[in-house]
């Protein structure tokens, strides 16, 4: 704030250099300008991210029919979907057993990312020693995330089809008489997709936690007589355990809200949170959609806000 | 640490080549597929090679027409380019000194950025249908919709573009050094002469980061538009329907033509800034060059 104050004060003090636009910016008070700047990021957000989400818990409270949306209160967003839940008990209706399918993805996502993203980040962060190699190989990791997610989606289907490459070496090698059909279509092929797409929102957060670490301590350890394994339990996995939680957090979502690669690659036969949100919309049910979303919304919530007991996201940027 | 190389150095080298090309093995086939002879199909091995398939997508006789879906994709991602570049660098300088509404932007970014895309999508896309509900109702009985490229589907790009954005800006500052700034106001310049001849030269480099961020993350956005986007399609929109009926190698060739844009933005910004942090070195220090 005092900066300000000084950078404010300053044109006044150097004789000479009052000019009209000095004299202009004079007048503005630093808080002034402060909103002038954050204000129109401020209104896209409020316009496009907070209002509409508003609009998603009021409708999920709307009536509808076949044909529109009734705004009066209603709960049968929520009825029509847990609809024969209690009825069914013990056994999971429909939307539980989805939700549980959902987070067995999720999780088994999640496990296989921070494995992939884990060492990869810490091969670029520890063992690539020069600068432009890193640069390099962190931007060749980079790189497809810039792509089409859809693309490198339907590029799993001439390789994991019923006549695709691996298939096809498999039978040529002799391993097996007949294509495998769990390949694609599958939650084989899910999973294999989610984990090409998104290792990369695990690296990046891991890597900028690992760059941090003071290569010193890592020495401090070893001359301590600290075995390889040692070192990384008590000293690295502690340090990068930020950027593993942000990583987490990422991955998770994601994965949580995902309905067009679930879609796509489960030959549109998977349900998950997000498809049925999808199904919803597709028949015009808003209410229900908007039901399913406030639903999804808060168990997402829920995930993050335990993540974040554990890390203060803020203090790491 | 020790001289020479450990072991775990080769076991986390072949881990990382095999990460490297489980990333592009499926990306390149689908390339390579996309040249596949008239006849050719879905899977390897290739019947003959041609250009045939991206020729057919271009003749516009396909399944899209992908010259007004490509020019929609163009056009919305160079404005969510702009959008995102001057209201990220905007924030970015508010977010140097403390502001009251400081961590509502802050975390109102942060949120944009994980709750989940369809859920964004679908709010936008009831927000919209509630203002034309209400410009029919009042104003014009006849009006169709306000959903558009730029206006529903812009909004929604943003939400995605701009919290890429505004870490981005973070990071620069982070780094920055204030002490250039005060050199430039001891020297007696304005606070807008400050930011064009001081600030924004160093972090041009970055800028233009957010720049290929912001037309990247639009041009492949799928999630966010799916809702939002309006009575028109963008071009991965397209591409997604088509994910689900065609069984010709078309599909192939509009992949390859949509990584080739984003390939070909990622390299012209890469050059630019490799470019910009040259010129930062050879003219940012005035070493060597006399007095002393």
């Amino acid at each position: 704030m005092s900066e300000e104050v000084l950078q404010q004060a300053t044109p006044g003090l150097i004789p000479g250099s009052g000019t009209a636009r000095a004299a202009k910016a004079t007048r503005l008070s630093p808080s002034f300008i402060s909103w002038l700047q954050a204000g129109p990021m401020m209104l896209v957000f409020l316009a496009f991210f907070l209002i509409p989400l508003v609009f998603v818990v009021i409708v999920s409270f709307w009536d509808y029919n076949e044909y529109q949306l009734l705004p009066a209160f209603s709960g049968r967003g929520y009825t029509d979907t847990f609809e024969g839940c209690i009825a069914q008990l013990p056994d999971l209706c429909t939307i539980g057993k989805t939700y549980l399918k959902t987070l067995k993805l999720c999780f088994l996502v999640w496990a296989i990312t921070l494995f992939i993203g884990f060492w990869v980040a810490y091969f670029l962060a520890f063992h690539v020693k020069s600068k432009t190699w890193q640069m390099g190989l962190s931007l060749l990791c980079t790189i497809p995330f810039w792509t089409s997610n859809v693309i490198r989606m339907i590029a799993w289907i001439p390789l994991l089809g019923r006549n695709g490459l691996v298939n096809s070496g498999l039978i040529k090698t002799g391993l097996i008489n007949h294509p495998v059909e769990w390949l694609l279509f599958s939650e084989f092929s899910v999973v294999l997709a989610l984990v090409h797409l998104f290792t990369f929102f695990m690296v990046v957060p891991i890597f900028n936690s690992m760059i941090r670490i003071d290569k010193s301590l890592i020495e401090a350890a070893y001359d301590a007589g600290a075995t390889g394994l040692q070192t990384l339990v008590n000293v690295i996995i502690p340090l990068a355990k930020p950027g593993i939680v942000i990583g987490s957090i990422f991955v998770i979502t994601i994965v949580m809200g995902d309905f067009i690669t679930i879609g796509v690659m489960g030959g549109q036969q998977i349900a998950a949170a997000g498809k049925i949100i999808e199904t919803r919309l597709n028949a015009l049910q808003f209410p229900a959609a908007a039901a399913n979303a406030v639903i999804l919304l808060a168990i997402t919530f829920l995930i993050i806000t335990m993540m974040s007991r554990i890390v203060d996201i803020r203090k790491e940027l | 640490m020790k001289e020479g190389r450990p072991r775990s150095f080769y076991v986390l080298a072949i881990f990382f080549a095999a990460y490297v090309l489980f990333l592009y093995g499926p990306m390149i086939a689908i390339y390579v597929l996309s040249f596949q002879g008239p006849q050719g199909g879905l899977t390897f091995p290739m019947n003959g090679v041609s250009t045939f398939w991206l020729a057919k997508l271009f003749e516009g006789t396909g399944i899209v027409d992908l010259g007004a879906a490509f020019r929609r994709s163009l056009l919305l991602g160079l404005v969510v380019m702009a959008v995102t570049v001057v209201l990220s660098v905007a924030a970015g300088m508010a977010f140097r000194r403390k502001f009251r509404a400081q961590s509502i932007l802050f975390y109102s970014a942060i949120a944009s950025l994980i709750v989940p895309s369809i859920i964004t999508s679908l709010g936008i896309s009831l927000e919209f249908r509630i203002i034309d509900d209400l410009i029919k109702a009042h104003w014009n009985e006849n009006f169709e919709t306000s959903m558009g490229l730029l206006t529903s589907g812009l909004g929604a790009h943003l939400t995605w573009t701009l919290p890429f954005g505004l870490l981005i800006m973070f990071a620069i500052f982070n780094r920055f050094d204030p002490r250039l700034e005060e050199a430039a106001r001891d020297l007696g310049a304005t606070p807008w002469q400050t930011f064009r001849y001081v600030v924004l030269p160093i972090i041009l480099p970055s800028v233009i980061g957010i720049g290929l961020f912001g037309f990247t993350l639009s041009w492949d956005e799928l999630a966010r538009s799916s809702q939002a986007i309006g009575p028109v399609n963008t071009l991965p929109l397209d591409l997604q329907g088509l994910t689900t009926t065609v069984t010709k190698p078309d599909i192939y060739a509009l992949g390859t033509v949509i990584s080739a844009v984003s390939f070909a933005v990622i390299a012209l910004a890469l050059g630019t800034i490799h470019m910009l942090n040259k010129r930062q070195a050879a003219m940012g220090s005035d070493a060597g060059k006399g007095l002393v």
